[in-house]
C-alpha cells in the first residue's frame, strides 16, 4: 500500500512540531494506545489494543527514526505484530513547511501487510488506511488548533512539551495508527 | 439394453443420501474423546525460524501437546514426497529439497507448517496457536514464475541452484531450428497460463484414531485415492505399517485433482493420535484452503509455429517456465513435463515439436494436478497459437484447423511427442460444432450488436487431452513410481444381489450409478439389487484411485472383466444344475440357458448354488466372488471441439457468455445424464479460468486472494446455457470403448473463451482471467 496526503494545519511549524513530540496530544489522538516507550534513543515500542467491530486484537509496534531533521521531518520505519492478525510493516517520510503562519503536513508512506492482513484484507487497506489518517488528523488539528485559539489555557500543556524533548513524533503515530486502523478493519472486514 | 444399463440416463442413486443430509463426509465424525488440531502457519514467505517458543501456549486452557517440526524428526515420521522423476537435462534427476510436515528451521511459502497444537476443543487450540511465539529472520521472497530462475534471485533451496528444479527440453532442437528458417512463416505468442485454486466445496480434513490394543490407525481423510495414501503414509512417511493404517476417504465434496496429494496435515493428525493417545481432528477453513491447498497452472510460455505457404504446420517450439511452488508436491513434477509436453500435437498432424520446460521453485504454495493438470495448459497455449496463425495467414480459425487435423484414417495416430492417439474424427466434431453453434450466421449477429454499441466474437478450441491414466509400463518408463492399474471385485451375495468393491473413489463422478449401470448391463441384476464400495482400505483391495478421468476407463474395465470371470464360472455351475455341457451353457440378461432349449437358470440362482454346493461341479471352488486387475494398453484420447460467442461491452469490459457449444468424442457413453454434468461442470471451471479465476502473490509473498473476495469463482449469472452434443469413436484399446470426460470441459473451455474474446476486439491476445478491467483496457488500446 502506498499513500500519499498532507493535512493544512492552521498553527505556526514550531508548534505543530512541538505538538508532534507531545505524548499526550498523540495519545488523545489515537485511541487504544496501552503504552508507548523509547527503548532506546529513536527506537520505540507500542503496545495497542484496538477493537472494530466484533474483533479485538492487539498490536505491538516496533518503530525506529532515520533522517530526524526538525522541524522539518523524519523517516520512521516500523513493524507491527498483530497475532494471528498477521503483521504490517512499512516507512513514513513526513515533512512539515510553513504557508504563510500555517503548516502543511505531508506524509509519504508505504506500508506492507502479512498473513491474514494481506490474505482478506488487501484490498481494504488503502481506503480503511485513508479513513483512519483521516480521524487521527482530525482529532490532532482539533487539539493543536484549540490550544492555539486559546493559549492562554493550554501554557500547562506547552510546558509539558517543551519539557520533552525527546518525545513522541507524530510521525510515529502517524504511521502506527494508519497501519494498525487497516490491519484492525482488514481482519475484521 | 437392461433397464437402467448402458445408455441410459439414470438418476444418481449417491444423490438420495446427499439431499436428505446423510452424506457422511469427513468432518461429520466425531469419535468420544476426539481432539482437535489447529497448525500454526507461517505468516512470512520466505523466512528462517529462529526459535519457537511454546512455554505460554502450553500452559493455556485445553492444550493437551504442541508438535514442531523436530518431534516428528525424533519419531522419524515425513518427509513428504514427489513420486515421478523427471530428468534435466543435465542428466540429473530433478532437484527434490527436503519437505518436512512441520518446518525445521525455515519456512518457505505463508502457509508452511510452524506447528501443530492439539487441545480438547477448537477455541481452545485457535487460543493457544496465537500463544506460540516465532522468532522469524524474514528473508526476500521469489514469486515470480518468469524470473524466479534468473541471476541473483533469492535461492530459496541449496540443493536446487537458481530455484530451478529441472530444464526439460524434448523433441529434435535443431531438426525444429532447421524447418523455422527456412520456413514461409512464423507466427509467435507469449503467454501466461493463469494460476489457479482448485476449490473443492469440501475443505480438506482429516480425523486420526489410534487403537492401542490393535496398534492400528485409522485415518479417515478427504481423499480421491485412499490405498496411495496409505501406501505412501507408510511406505515412506513412516506413520504406521500399511496393515497397521486404515485410510478411510468417506464421502468426498470434490477434489478436481487437490485431494489426490499426500499433505502435511494428514500426516501430522495420523501422527499426533498415537502421541497423545486420543482422537484428533482436523478441518481446514477456506483461508486453509487457499493458503495450503496445491494449487494448479502458473506457466508462462513463448510459443512459434513454423508454416508453409498454405498454413500447414511444419513444426512447433514452445519455452515454458513452470512454477512448482515452495515444495514438491505428490505429483508436481508431472503436470508441466509429461502431462503438457506430451500434448502439444493436439488435434494437428505437425510433424516436429520440440518444447523446453523449466520447472521452478518460488515462495508459493506447492502446484500440483488440478482438473486437467498439463493438458489445459497445454491446450490453450495450442489453441491460442492457432488462432494466431489464423490471423496471419489471413485464414478463417475453422479453415487453418481443418488444413491441419489429423485426417480420420490416420488412426491410430502416432505423435511426435510420444503419445499415439487411440481413436478421433476431428473434422465431425468440429463440423457438428460448427452448426450446434450457428458458426454460419455470426457474421449477422455480430452486426447486430454493433449496432447496440456492443462487439461480439466467436471462438473455437479444439482439443484432445490424455485419460485413462495409464499404462503401467509407460508410467514406469518415464519415472513415475507407481503403477497405474486398475482393480474390481465383484461378490454376490448368497441371495442373489451384488457388492462391487472398486480401486476408484467417488467424490461427485457418480461411480456409484455408472458402475451399477456396467454391472447391470453385463450380468442381467436388478439395478436396484448392486451396491458399488470404495474409499476404505479395510474393505476394499488395493486401488490406484480417481483422477485422470481413469475412473472409468480403467476401474470401469476391471469390474467388466471381474463380470467375465463370474459369467465363466456361472456357466461351469449352470451346466451341472441343467445337466448339459459347459460348452452348451449361454448367458444372456441374467440367465444361464442351454442352448437350443428352454432350460435356463438365473444369475441368482448360480450364486446360490455356488455359496450353498450341495450339488455342485467336482473340483470347482465354492462362492460366487471374483477380482480382477486391469492394466490399460494406452492413454484414453477424447476430443472435441468447443464454441464460444461472446458480446463484449467495451464501455465496461464486461464479457458476456451468449453461447457455448461443445462437442465432445468421449468414445461409448454409460450414463449421458452424468457426462452432460462433467461437461458442464468442467466448461465452467474452464470459464472460471478464463474470466474469473487468478491466484495471486504480492512481491512480498503474500498471498492477496485468500477468500472469495478476492478470488472469484464462475456462478451460474456467469454462464449461458450449454448446447452439447457427443461425436464418438471407438477407441480401440480401451475393451468397453470409453474414454473420459471429467476434465475435458476444463481443458476445452479456457481457448475458446478467450479466442471469442480476441475476436471480439479484434487483438492479438489478452491475458486470462479476462476480468472486465483487462478486457475494457484491451478495448481501449483497439
Amino acid at each position: 500500500m502506498e499513500m500519499n496526503s498532507a493535512q493544512r494545519i492552521e498553527a505556526g511549524r514550531q508548534k505543530v512540531w512541538e505538538a508532534l513530540n507531545d505524548t499526550d496530544v498523540l495519545k488523545a489522538s489515537m485511541p487504544g494506545c496501552e503504552s508507548f516507550d523509547a527503548t532506546s534513543e529513536n527506537t520505540f515500542e507500542a503496545r495497542i489494543t484496538a477493537k472494530v467491530g466484533p474483533v479485538k486484537a492487539r498490536f505491538k509496534f516496533n518503530v525506529n527514526l532515520y533522517d530526524i531533521d526538525p522541524p522539518n521531518g523524519y523517516t520512521i520505519v516500523g513493524e507491527g505484530q498483530g497475532g494471528a492478525a498477521g503483521f504490517a510493516k512499512g516507512s513514513a517520510s513526513v515533512n512539515l513547511t510553513e504557508d504563510g503562519a500555517a503548516t502543511i503536513l505531508s506524509y509519504k508512506v508505504k506500508a506492507n501487510v502479512g498473513g491474514k492482513l494481506a490474505q482478506l484484507g488487501a484490498r481494504l487497506i488503502d481506503g480503511a488506511a485513508k479513513k483512519m489518517a483521516d480521524e487521527f488528523f482530525g482529532n490532532f488539528i482539533a487539539i493543536v488548533v484549540g490550544e492555539a485559539q486559546a493559549s492562554g489555557e493550554s501554557k500547562e500543556l506547552k510546558q509539558d512539551t517543551t519539557a520533552q524533548h525527546s518525545g513522541l513524533p507524530v510521525w510515529v503515530w502517524t504511521t502506527a495508527v494508519i497501519v494498525i486502523a487497516a490491519i484492525i478493519y482488514a481482519s475484521f472486514a | 439394453m437392461a433397464e437402467n444399463g448402458v445408455g441410459a440416463s439414470v438418476r444418481r442413486k449417491e444423490d438420495n443420501r446427499f439431499l436428505i443430509g446423510k452424506g457422511n463426509y469427513t468432518d461429520d465424525i466425531t469419535i468420544a474423546g476426539q481432539t482437535h488440531a489447529v497448525f500454526l502457519r507461517s505468516p512470512h514467505a520466505h523466512a528462517t525460524i529462529n526459535s519457537i517458543d511454546t512455554i505460554a501456549a502450553s500452559a493455556a486452557p485445553g492444550v493437551v501437546a504442541i508438535f514442531t517440526g523436530d518431534d516428528l524428526a525424533a519419531d522419524g515420521i515425513g518427509p513428504l514426497i514427489c513420486g515421478v522423476t523427471v530428468t534435466s537435462d543435465d542428466g540429473q534427476p530433478h532437484r527434490a529439497p527436503v519437505h518436512p510436515a512441520l518446518a525445521q528451521g525455515k519456512v518457505n511459502y505463508v502457509g508452511d507448517h510452524v506447528a501443530v497444537v492439539i487441545a480438547e476443543s477448537l477455541s481452545q487450540a485457535k487460543d493457544a496457536a496465537e500463544l506460540v511465539e516465532v522468532d522469524y529472520g524474514v528473508l526476500p521472497a521469489v514469486t515470480n514464475t518468469a524470473t524466479a530462475a534468473d541471476e541473483g534471485q533469492t535461492q530459496i533451496h541449496e540443493v536446487a541452484p537458481g530455484n530451478l528444479c529441472f530444464n526439460w527440453p524434448f523433441g529434435d532442437k535443431a531438426a525444429v531450428e532447421e524447418v523455422f528458417t527456412a520456413a514461409h512463416k512464423v507466427s509467435s505468442l507469449e503467454l501466461i497460463n493463469n494460476r489457479m485454486v482448485t476449490n473443492p466445496m469440501e475443505p480438506r480434513a482429516a480425523i486420526a484414531d489410534y487403537n492401542a490394543g490393535t496398534e492400528e490407525i485409522t485415518l479417515h481423510l478427504t481423499t480421491q485415492n485412499p490405498h496411495v495414501h496409505r501406501l505412501v503414509l507408510s511406505a515412506f512417511n513412516q506413520l504406521a505399517p500399511e496393515h497397521k493404517l486404515r485410510v478411510v476417504g468417506p464421502d468426498v465434496g470434490g477434489g478436481f485433482g487437490a485431494k489426490i496429494f499426500i499433505y502435511a496435515e494428514e500426516l501430522v493428525v495420523g501422527w499426533a493420535c498415537r502421541k497423545v493417545n486420543r482422537p484428533v481432528k482436523w478441518t481446514a477453513d477456506r483461508t486453509e484452503a487457499f493458503l495450503s491447498d496445491a494449487h494448479g497452472r502458473d506457466h508462462v510460455s513463448t510459443a512459434e509455429m513454423a508454416m508453409d505457404e498454405n498454413g500447414k504446420f511444419l513444426a512447433l517450439r514452445v519455452m515454458t517456465r513452470a512454477n512448482l511452488g515452495a515444495y514438491l508436491s505428490t505429483f508436481g513434477t508431472m503436470v508441466p513435463s509429461y502431462l503438457y509436453a506430451f500434448l502439444l500435437a493436439g488435434q494437428y498432424s505437425t510433424p516436429l515439436i520440440y518444447s523446453e520446460v523449466k520447472a521452478v521453485f518460488t515462495n508459493t504454495a506447492p502446484v500440483d494436478a488440478s482438473r486437467g493438470a498439463g493438458r489445459p495448459e497445454a491446450t490453450f497455449l495450442l489453441e491460442r497459437l492457432v488462432d494466431v496463425c489464423a490471423a496471419d495467414m489471413g485464414l478463417d480459425p475453422v479453415e487453418i484447423r481443418r488444413r491441419n487435423f489429423i485426417p480420420v484414417e490416420a488412426f491410430p495416430y502416432q505423435t511426435p511427442v510420444v503419445q499415439c492417439y487411440d481413436s478421433g474424427d476431428y473434422h465431425a466434431a468440429l463440423d457438428k460444432a460448427l452448426v450446434l453453434a450457428n458458426y454460419g450466421s455470426f457474421a449477422a449477429r455480430a452486426e447486430e450488436a454493433k449496432s447496440r454499441g456492443k462487439r461480439r466474437g466467436i471462438g473455437l478450441s479444439s482439443y484432445v487431452e490424455a485419460c485413462g491414466i495409464a499404462p503401467s509400463a509407460a508410467v514406469g518408463q518415464l519415472g513415475g513410481g507407481v503403477g497405474l492399474w486398475e482393480s474390481a471385485q465383484v461378490r454376490f451375495n448368497p441371495t442373489g444381489n451384488v457388492q462391487v468393491f472398486t480401486g476408484t473413489h467417488s467424490h461427485g463422478q457418480g461411480h456409484e450409478t455408472t458402475f451399477a449401470q456396467l454391472v447391470t448391463e453385463q450380468l442381467g441384476v436388478p439395478f436396484g439389487n448392486i451396491e458399488v464400495i470404495h474409499g476404505d482400505t479395510a474393505k476394499t483391495q488395493f486401488g490406484m484411485g480417481t483422477y485422470g478421468s481413469r475412473s472409468l476407463a480403467v476401474g470401469g474395465v476391471a469390474i467388466s472383466k471381474a463380470c467375465e470371470k463370474l459369467i465363466a464360472k456361472g456357466k461351469k455351475i449352470a451346466a451341472h444344475a441343467l445337466e448339459a455341457a459347459e460348452g452348451d451353457i449361454e448367458f444372456a440378461d441374467g440367465n444361464f440357458t442351454v442352448a437350443g432349449t428352454d432350460k435356463a437358470m438365473s444369475i441368482e440362482a448360480v450364486a446360490f448354488n455356488a455359496y450353498v454346493p450341495h450339488s455342485y461341479p467336482e473340483g470347482l471352488e465354492p462362492g460366487f466372488d471374483e477380482n480382477a486387475f486391469f492394466d490399460p494398453l494406452n492413454f484414453s484420447f477424447p476430443a472435441g471441439t468447443h464454441i464460444c460467442e461472446v458480446e463484449v461491452d467495451p464501455d465496461t469490459g464486461e464479457v458476456e457468455i451468449i453461447k457455448y457449444s461443445a462437442v465432445d468424442d468421449f468414445g461409448k457413453l454409460i450414463n449421458p445424464m452424468i457426462v452432460a454434468g462433467q461437461v458442464h461442470g468442467g466448461i465452467a471451471h474452464g470459464v472460471g479460468q478464463a474470466l474469473l479465476e487468478g491466484c495471486r502473490y504480492d512481491s512480498e509473498g503474500q498471498l492477496i486472494t485468500a477468500s472469495y473476495m478476492d478470488y472469484a469463482m464462475p456462478r451460474a449469472d456467469n454462464l449461458p446455457s450449454f448446447d452439447i452434443d457427443y461425436a464418438p469413436t471407438d477407441p480401440p484399446d480401451n475393451p468397453l470403448g470409453v474414454k473420459g470426460c471429467g476434465e475435458a470441459g476444463a481443458i476445452g473451455a479456457p481457448p475458446a473463451v478467450i479466442n471469442a474474446i480476441v475476436n471480439a476486439l479484434g487483438v492479438k491476445h489478452i491475458d486470462m482471467p479476462a476480468t472486465p478491467e483487462t478486457v475494457w483496457r484491451a478495448a481501449q488500446s483497439v
